[in-house]
């Protein structure tokens, strides 16, 4: 199991994160090391062992359709970078193609 | 700009496939992650939390009814209901939801593989559904800038009050073989899929308010290649009407770019109501690379068996069983049937008939006078200021004799003008039908008095001049009389001069062919058969005893005939008559 250095850089324009062509070198190497040390795991995977999906041993975990009071909307956009009647004021979302 | 090629060319060479992906909010009390609570319409942000609004550390519930109501759609579209499954997140950056992921459900959909049967024309289609998982909606944008659209916007204005509502999404398996028919069944699959929402009260799925969307995925190829084309998906169809148009414009816009040699592109189209056309989204190829993995802040949903045999024991019937049922009941036909569900009537008259109103009446007031009224306001039925009481009001006012059609057309649009009930619109417009006999026998008297020339011409045999008649006594009674009695009384009174004026002994017969054509015409007001003897042989035998109760009964101001043959009642004998007592007996 290893990741390249193109897979990082593909990750990194989905994720909107700019790295430099040294950061790219840098991460794709860590990244690698990581991913490299959990794939161990499977080799201890054997017939008998259930995968596990999750940390806690739970399913089913349900609340009852009942309503909370929502947040002050005062409060909530006040909390927001920008806003505008009453709404979150957001940066352009697609460039012009 | 590729030419489209017009619709019934493009069918004749290419075979279209659709698919469609239906996206329905749920109709819970509160999120699909949270308490807070779901609305339509409330101000901005008012309806949020930190776990709707992404804050750090928030952590999402799942909403128990919501698996549930999923659970039932499913059981309803004949699905396997999954033992184990997982929430996933489908990461992706876009404002509109604040966590720069979406919770849904990736491989291990809640429900697979079934199927919904629809019908178009007569033929039945059967709708494989592929999938329907659970996820949540996200925030409404608005784009600010000069195109109001996302292209061009300076920035965006976001509301995440619909963030996180339960979002049920259906999606049928490709549906080959529709030939010509393919934008009517996309329409009846969504219209079928509606009522079935509606049946099973998991939503209010109103299409123009977005708690139900449609994508629709179209492709065509070759007539009798049996290759399937690149297929586009077009967003933003939020109507029934506008499911057909957008196939059929897919479908001419595609076999346009076939034509040219050109190949289809995978990718989003949007619908625009306006036109009625499609044009080009975002492209895919990127956008789809969402990353999915299992949600790491639930856990997995098993629903028991148990659970899932008592959501099925306590589905309501389902409505392709119910129109069978209602059909029988109220004694229609398939074509009033498609009728009623095509203006969304079937629940309408459903009520109208359980609030006492008989069903052919009930289906003639929604299809004809609301459905005009309907169409002038551009409203929907259901949305008229009438209430299926309401019209089963008017219509027992009309059966009670107490309004005639016209007055009953002037109380629903009392009603439809918010003036109030019925009865409080009869009251205060004084709609009611005059029912005293001697005001109506003086406007009769009148009416015969100052048209002497319609009198003779009814006592020469023109029966039909009595048409004149009628309208005289309507406009002296400002159209508060019902017409039918009006007839009734005018042609009973002529009868009457004319029995008295006749005497076998007098010799000529032509009084005697006037009062059977009198009879007769009395016969199709009253619905009943009156018959004079047709043979002269029964002439001299006649008994004038009966008549003369009669007469003098009813009018005691005339004289009572000297001699006069009793009309006898034909009571067998010809399928057409119908039974009933002869006014003489």
């Amino acid at each position: 199991m290893s990741i390249t250095r193109d897979e990082v850089a593909h990750l990194a324009k989905l994720s909107r994160l700019a790295l430099t062509e040294d950061e790219l070198d840098h991460f794709a190497g860590q990244l690698d090391v990581i991913i490299g040390a959990v794939a161990r795991v499977q080799e201890v995977a054997a017939a008998g062992i259930p995968p596990t999906t999750h940390a806690a041993n739970l399913e089913n975990v349900y609340r009852d359709d009942v309503i909370a009071p929502p947040l002050d909307a005062d409060l909530v956009l006040s909390q927001a970078p920008a806003a505008q009647a009453a709404r979150f004021r957001v940066p352009r979302i697609l460039t012009e193609e | 700009m590729t030419v489209t090629v017009p619709y019934d060319l493009a069918v004749a060479r290419y075979e279209p496939v659709i698919g469609l992906e239906t996206h329905v909010e749920l109709g819970t009390l509160t999120k699909m992650f949270c308490g807070s609570p779901v609305t339509f319409g409330a101000e901005p942000n008012s309806a949020v939390c930190p776990v709707c609004l992404g804050l750090p550390g928030s952590l999402p519930v799942i909403n128990k009814t919501a698996i549930e109501y999923t659970i039932r759609i499913g059981l309803a579209l004949n699905c396997s209901i999954a033992t184990w499954c997982r929430f996933a997140r489908k990461n992706y950056f876009y404002p509109d939801m604040p966590k720069n992921f979406q919770i849904s459900q990736y491989d291990e959909p809640l429900c697979t593989d079934g199927f919904l049967n629809i019908e178009v024309d007569g033929q039945e289609f059967t709708i494989g559904i592929e999938r329907v998982h659970l996820e949540e909606d996200t925030g409404k944008s608005q784009h600010v800038g000069t195109t109001g659209r996302i292209h061009g916007a300076d920035y965006s204005l976001v509301d995440y009050n619909r963030a996180g509502i339960p979002l049920v999404e259906i999606v049928t398996r490709p549906v080959p073989g529709t030939g010509a028919l393919a934008p009517a069944v996309a329409k009846a699959y969504v219209s079928e899929l509606r009522d079935l929402l509606r049946s099973l009260a998991v939503s209010d799925v109103r299409m123009e308010q977005g708690s139900l969307r449609c994508d629709v995925n179209t492709s065509i190829a070759p007539a009798g290649s049996g290759e399937w084309g690149t297929r586009t998906e077009t967003k933003n169809v939020n109507s029934l009407r506008s499911v057909e148009r957008a196939v059929r414009s897919e479908i001419e816009r595609q076999a346009g770019v076939l034509d040219e040699g050109g190949r289809v592109i995978q990718e989003t189209r949007h619908f625009h109501e306006e036109t009625g056309k499609t044009t080009s989204g975002r492209s895919k190829e990127e956008a789809q690379d969402y990353r999915y993995f299992p949600e790491p802040d639930l856990v997995p949903v098993a629903p028991s068996r148990e659970w899932v045999q008592e959501i099925r024991a306590a589905l309501p019937e389902l409505p392709a069983a119910r129109r069978v049922r209602l059909q029988a009941e109220w004694g229609l036909s398939d074509l009033d049937m498609t009728a009623l569900r095509n203006v969304d009537a079937l629940d309408l008259v459903a009520e109208t008939v359980a609030a006492g109103a008989a069903p052919d009446q009930a289906r003639n007031w929604w299809l004809t006078e609301l459905s005009r009224h309907a169409n002038d306001t551009g409203a929907e039925l259901a949305d008229l200021a009438i209430t299926a009481e309401d019209v089963a009001a008017v219509i027992a006012l009309v059966a009670a004799g107490q309004l005639n059609n016209k007055l009953a057309r002037q109380v629903v649009d009392g009603v439809l003008a918010g003036e109030g009930s019925p009865a409080e619109v009869v009251a205060a417009r004084g709609l009611a039908v005059v029912t005293d006999t001697s005001v109506l026998s003086a406007a009769v008297d009148d009416a015969i008095a100052a048209n002497p020339d319609i009198a003779a011409k009814i006592a020469d045999g023109k029966v039909a001049a009595a048409g004149a008649l009628v309208g005289a006594v309507m406009k002296a009674t400002k159209g508060q009389a019902d017409a039918a009695s009006v007839r009734q009384l005018i042609l009973e009174r002529c009868a009457a001069n004319l029995a008295a004026a006749w005497s076998p002994a007098g010799g000529t017969s032509r009084p005697l062919t006037t009062l059977r054509r009198i009879l007769s015409d009395l016969s199709a007001v009253c619905r009943r058969t009156y018959v004079f003897p047709q043979s002269k042989r029964d002439l001299p035998a006649v008994e004038s005893a009966k008549v003369a109760q009669f007469f003098t009964e009813r009018y005691p101001d005339f004289g009572v005939p000297r001699r006069c043959r009793s009309p006898t009642v034909v009571t067998s004998g010809c399928k057409t008559q119908r039974r009933g007592r002869s006014p003489l007996e």
